[in-house]
């Protein structure tokens, strides 16, 4: 057993522990200032991740898998991480605990995520996931005071997510029933598919579909983004979407590959529904957390086209647009932050103007929302050009066109939002200030969805090297 | 430190890039310091340029290095850098230039508004220009292609409270556009077929590749690129509209560096157009009649800028002629020694404007000879040079030119060159002996302009004087040993040597007679060819026919394809957004917010995509559950 394979997960653990004893002692007031040790820690862990980044090998024989592929979603949580903590920093509204105990939370889940990308095995999986998942039930209701939606997307989540999980977790029962193996890459040496096998692959793939909300199981993600505190929103857009994504994927390229002929049109149709839903059903959208809630379903349309390619260039391209995703939506969710601090709405009509008052806030959320859109020269053009051309290689054209169209369409509500910001009526003069460490958010997400479009090739080979391993 | 500038050319475009950045960012209300700044970045480059001169004159092979900048199956698009003695010339050529310009722009703009502004746009200018000619590969070339594109059109309309200043820089990227348009499908034919557009991998294929039809269709797609870039007849309208912007624009851009880049492409994919005989061929007399046709509208013409406008798409057309006769290394002299003098000519016609506070009808001069001696001197050498009078830099190009026609067996373009030499000495030194030697006006007070504009003239002038010793043919290494496709040559023929210049004083003696003692009336002839004098003084109508064409031809279409649009296309198009609205209005109802909701669509999906899955796929034995064997 060679447990420097767990350093980066023990680190951020003992990281975790640290924040919640400091959070006991440090003066009531100041407990988000905490967030300069989360902010180093993460870094830290970062570095560790990455200096082993192209590394095989397995913790427990495969049970535990730390390779290119876990470590290139482990550094796409840490970011993310850090990324929100920075935001939570700048979050005026009252958090229970002061708002320390977020980033102590915000790290367990960290944690979670980092156990399911490497699980080798399922009862693995599972304890990544229900860390993962409980952590988000906790952070989902956190918001303090009278604000009852938030408690109520916490309840929400909580018995839906409940649902989804026993549902998930029956079917990892049926799986261990008729292979008789909880590890992943032994279910693949199994070849003869019975019903039992079959329900069981469905009630997975209605577990990871909850997670990364995919159309017939999003119903959750519009309610909970909304209700949330919006650091919490961007955690669970960004880090939860990705970390379902990074073991949806490795459970079924692992485990199935043998009978991809089925469930990759099942995979395709739930792709093609959650484009289509997720773009049309953000058009009528008044809120803009809301209308974002639906964009964010609509990208893991985009990122089931890549498991729908099933190959190399499919799985390379969901792991960059996972990574410029992040960029995109931390980045207009900030936007939502800072400006909900001196406006108190989330109503996109209020956002009349703001190009007035914020250039920064307008051009960030301009960038971030036309990289969604995947407009060229941005990130989401590239990653977009990617997740399609995998996909028409393998002969899913009518995939590609209709992503294509809804993407189209998708430049609509994005551009409602423009409109009003730079062309709208401007009621209010007063000009909005933004704190270092917010000003600092912004710029890192508008300039990476900038330069990851203009010069995607570093990270593209980075996305490469980790998706080999998964094949 | 020559070698550090070979291995680091890309330093050479970063330089000014630097430079816009920080004066567009933070330099804006600090005149002064825009211009200091701008010109010490573009010094820098000079400098660098001089190091990839010395390193190409060390050693004359190439020099490649690139990155990629985006690949994916089937392309491969790279960022890089190709050194060698062309390309070499044209950064050294290119990044004086724009230094000269830049210093005597200090005294020019002084007192104008957008002064900072204006050295960003002259910054971004030099970035996309050296940028251009240090490209390795098609896509990189034509990105910086369309940026000095950008940047001509912004410095033409720099003074956009004129509306005919507004109106020039639109005309002139429309109209390059049209020629940009050709070029791009010329680029993706390449690509297609080559699967690269590596200048020096394409070298390779080309001469190999076997249908010489498609091919020369390919070479006439990318020349219509020069055809609007260099202002090649019939695209070459929008270049005298272009005077329009500040003089030092119109001397940096429109004369002596922008307009060329059509030349360079040409030059830098020769092995392109050395495959398709006919290709070169087009070439040869789009260049030989644009040549003509510009030096016969140059004789008419009143505005010190329009003549020299003429002059330059005169000239353009013999650099284009010497390569469609096969002449690289004549056109590359030739590009080089007209830079020079060139940019001289109107660096001295901006000193004279400067002086005149605006005027520039040449018969509104007159007497500037006394007044401003540095200006009156070194214009005359450029006149003369201009006009190929031995020995200075125009003698020795145009004489490779008119040698390279003659000995590769195009006599009528010969015959058409030695014309436009009699024509652009005459109308050369009707304007100097107008404008300088003329009578002087008495509302008129010129003075010479500062030293910060006088030193770049003179620098100019010594180029120009000497500027053209480089390339004589005596030399047992001169240009053409560097510059050249194929194999270099040497040779030179005394007969040409002396018919050129003889034909040149000639122009220059007309010229004499006509404006200076006026013993032939210009007014009598001019009367007594009235109809070809109004056709020549009227540019030969084409603007108008354009303009018809626009009226009758292009609007009428528009109209039509207004109404389909109107009628049929937002039809279509607003019943579609409509549904598309209305259906997103009933996916919200869908969301009804009630948990139990949610939960009951969970579960169901997943019975949705059992039975899916259980009728799509029998073989699964799904349906075995539902009571089926």
């Amino acid at each position: 057993m060679d447990f420097t394979l767990l350093v980066p997960e023990m680190f951020v653990a003992a990281l975790a522990c640290l924040l919640l004893i400091l959070n006991l002692v440090a003066p009531r007031g100041e407990r988000r200032g905490l967030v300069i040790f989360a902010v180093l820690g993460i870094l830290a862990a970062i570095a560790v991740v990455a200096f082993n980044f192209d590394m095989f090998d397995g913790f427990l024989g495969r049970m535990y898998l730390v390779d290119a592929y876990a470590s290139f979603f482990k550094i796409l949580f840490l970011i993310a991480a850090l990324l929100v903590c920075l935001t939570t920093m700048n979050y005026y509204k009252p958090l229970a605990g002061e708002g320390g105990e977020a980033y102590t939370i915000m790290l367990f889940a960290t944690l979670g995520m980092m156990i399911l990308v490497s699980a080798g095995e399922l009862i693995t999986l599972y304890v990544g996931l229900e860390l993962m998942t409980i952590s988000f039930y906790i952070l989902t209701a956190n918001l303090a005071g009278e604000d009852a939606r938030s408690s109520e997307a916490g309840l929400k989540y909580l018995i839906l997510g409940a649902i989804s999980s026993a549902v998930m977790l029956y079917g990892f029962t049926l799986l261990y029933g008729v292979t008789g193996t909880t590890m992943i890459h032994e279910i693949a040496q199994f070849k003869e598919a019975s019903p039992a096998f079959w329900l069981g692959v469905i009630f997975a793939l209605s577990g990871f579909g909850f997670k990364i909300a995919a159309v017939p199981f999003h119903m959750w993600a519009p309610d909970i983004y909304e209700g949330a505190p919006t650091p919490v929103t961007i955690f669970l857009a960004v880090a939860s979407k990705a970390a379902g994504f990074g073991v949806f994927v490795r459970f079924f390229l692992t485990a199935f590959p043998q009978h991809a002929d089925h469930w990759i049109p099942v995979i395709a149709i739930m792709a093609a529904a959650t484009m289509i839903l997720g773009n049309l059903a953000a058009i009528p959208q008044q809120n803009i957390k809301r209308m974002l809630a639906y964009s964010s379903i609509a990208q893991a349309g985009y990122l089931l086209v890549g498991l729908v390619a099933a190959s190399e260039a499919g799985v390379k391209s969901i792991l960059f647009y996972a990574m410029i995703y992040v960029f995109a939506t931390v980045g207009a969710f900030a936007v939502t932050i800072a400006f909900n601090n001196v406006s108190e709405s989330d109503d996109i009509a209020d956002y009349s103007g703001l190009a007035r008052r914020s250039p920064l806030l307008a051009v960030t959320l301009l960038v971030c929302m036309l990289s969604m859109a995947g407009i060229p020269p941005l990130a989401g053009f590239a990653g977009k050009f990617y997740l399609f051309s995998a996909v028409i290689e393998q002969g899913f054209l009518w995939l590609a066109i209709i992503g294509l169209v809804m993407s189209m369409l998708s430049v609509y509500y994005y551009l409602s939002v423009v409109r009003v910001m730079y062309l709208g009526e401007v009621t209010d003069y007063s000009a909005i200030k933004l704190k270092g460490s917010m000003k600092l958010v912004l710029y890192v997400c508008m300039v990476l969805s900038i330069i990851l479009g203009a010069y995607p090739g570093p990270l593209a080979e980075l996305a490469n090297i980790a998706a080999r391993f998964m094949f | 430190m020559i070698h550090f500038a070979v291995q680091n050319s890309w330093l050479i475009p970063l330089m000014p890039a630097i430079a816009f950045a920080i004066i567009v960012f933070f330099l804006r209300r600090t005149p002064q310091a825009s211009a200091f700044f701008s010109i010490s970045c573009i010094s820098v480059s000079f400098l660098l340029s001089l190091g990839v001169v010395a390193g190409v004159l060390m050693d004359p092979a190439a020099v490649e290095s690139s990155v990629t900048w985006f690949s994916m199956p089937g392309l491969t698009v790279e960022m890089g850098t190709l050194i060698d003695p062309i390309s070499g010339m044209m950064v050294f050529v290119v990044s004086l230039i724009a230094l000269l310009v830049q210093i005597y722009s200090v005294g020019y703009m002084e007192n104008d508004p957008g002064y900072s502004i204006y050295f960003a746009y002259q910054s971004l200018f030099a970035m996309s220009m050296l940028g251009l000619v240090i490209a390795n590969n098609f896509v990189q070339m034509f990105v910086f292609w369309e940026l000095v594109g950008l940047c001509s059109y912004l410095l033409i309309g720099f003074w956009f409270y004129k509306i005919s200043a507004r109106e020039a820089a639109k005309k002139a990227f429309v109209t390059n556009r049209v020629g940009d348009y050709g070029f791009l499908l010329g680029i993706l034919f390449l690509q297609i077929i080559f699967g690269t557009l590596n200048f020096t991998d394409l070298a390779q294929i080309i001469p190999t590749y076997a249908n010489v039809g498609l091919l020369t269709v390919i070479a006439l797609l990318v020349f219509t690129g020069p055809i609007g870039k260099s202002g090649q007849f019939p695209l070459h309208v929008w270049l005298p509209d272009a005077m329009e912007g500040p003089t030092p624009v119109s001397a940096l851009i429109h004369a002596a560096t922008m307009v060329v880049a059509g030349v360079y492409l040409i030059a830098r994919a020769f092995f392109l157009f050395a495959a398709v005989p006919t290709a070169l061929q087009v070439i040869a007399y789009v260049g030989g009649f644009t040549a003509l046709f510009a030096a016969t509208i140059a004789i008419t013409q009143n505005d010190i800028k329009r003549i020299l406008a003429y002059s330059t798409l005169s000239q353009l057309g013999y650099m284009v002629m010497a390569l469609g006769v096969g002449g690289l290394t004549a056109s590359m002299f030739h590009l080089m020694t007209h830079a020079f003098f060139k940019a001289l000519l109107f660096l001295g016609a901006g000193s004279v404007i400067h002086a005149l506070q605006g005027k520039q009808d040449i018969w509104e001069m007159g007497g500037l000879a006394r007044k401003m001696p540095i200006t009156t001197k070194t214009f005359i050498i450029g006149s003369l040079a201009l006009a190929g009078i031995f020995p200075l830099a125009g003698f020795w190009s145009k004489d490779e030119i008119l040698l390279a026609a003659q000995s590769n067996g195009f006599t009528g373009l010969y015959l058409i060159g030695s014309l436009v030499a009699f024509l652009t000495a005459f109308y050369m030194f009707r304007l100097v002996f107008v404008a300088f030697y003329g009578q002087a006006k008495p509302n008129n007070d010129p003075h010479e302009s500062p030293a910060v504009m006088t030193t770049p003239l003179i620098i100019l002038g010594l180029l120009s004087v000497v500027g053209g010793l480089v390339g004589m043919p005596w030399l047992s290494t001169n240009f053409g040993s560097y510059v050249y496709f194929g194999e270099a040559h040497h040779g030179y023929s005394l007969m040409i040597m002396v018919t050129s210049t003889v034909i040149a004083l000639m122009g220059i003696y007309l010229a004499y007679l006509m404006y200076y003692k006026k013993t032939i009336s210009a007014s009598a002839i001019a009367n007594r060819f009235k109809a070809i004098y109004t056709l020549l003084y009227n540019k030969y109508y084409i603007d108008e026919i354009y303009q018809w064409g626009i009226n009758h031809i292009v609007d009428g279409a528009g109209r039509v394809a207004y109404w389909i649009d109107l009628h049929v296309v937002d039809g279509v198009v607003n019943g579609l957004a409509k549904g598309t609205r209305q259906s997103g209005t009933i996916l919200r109802y869908l969301q009804t917010g009630q948990t139990q909701h949610y939960g009951m669509v969970l579960v169901a999906a997943v019975v949705v995509i059992i039975l899916l899955l259980g009728l799509l796929d029998p073989s699964l034995g799904i349906s075995a559950w539902g009571g089926g064997n």
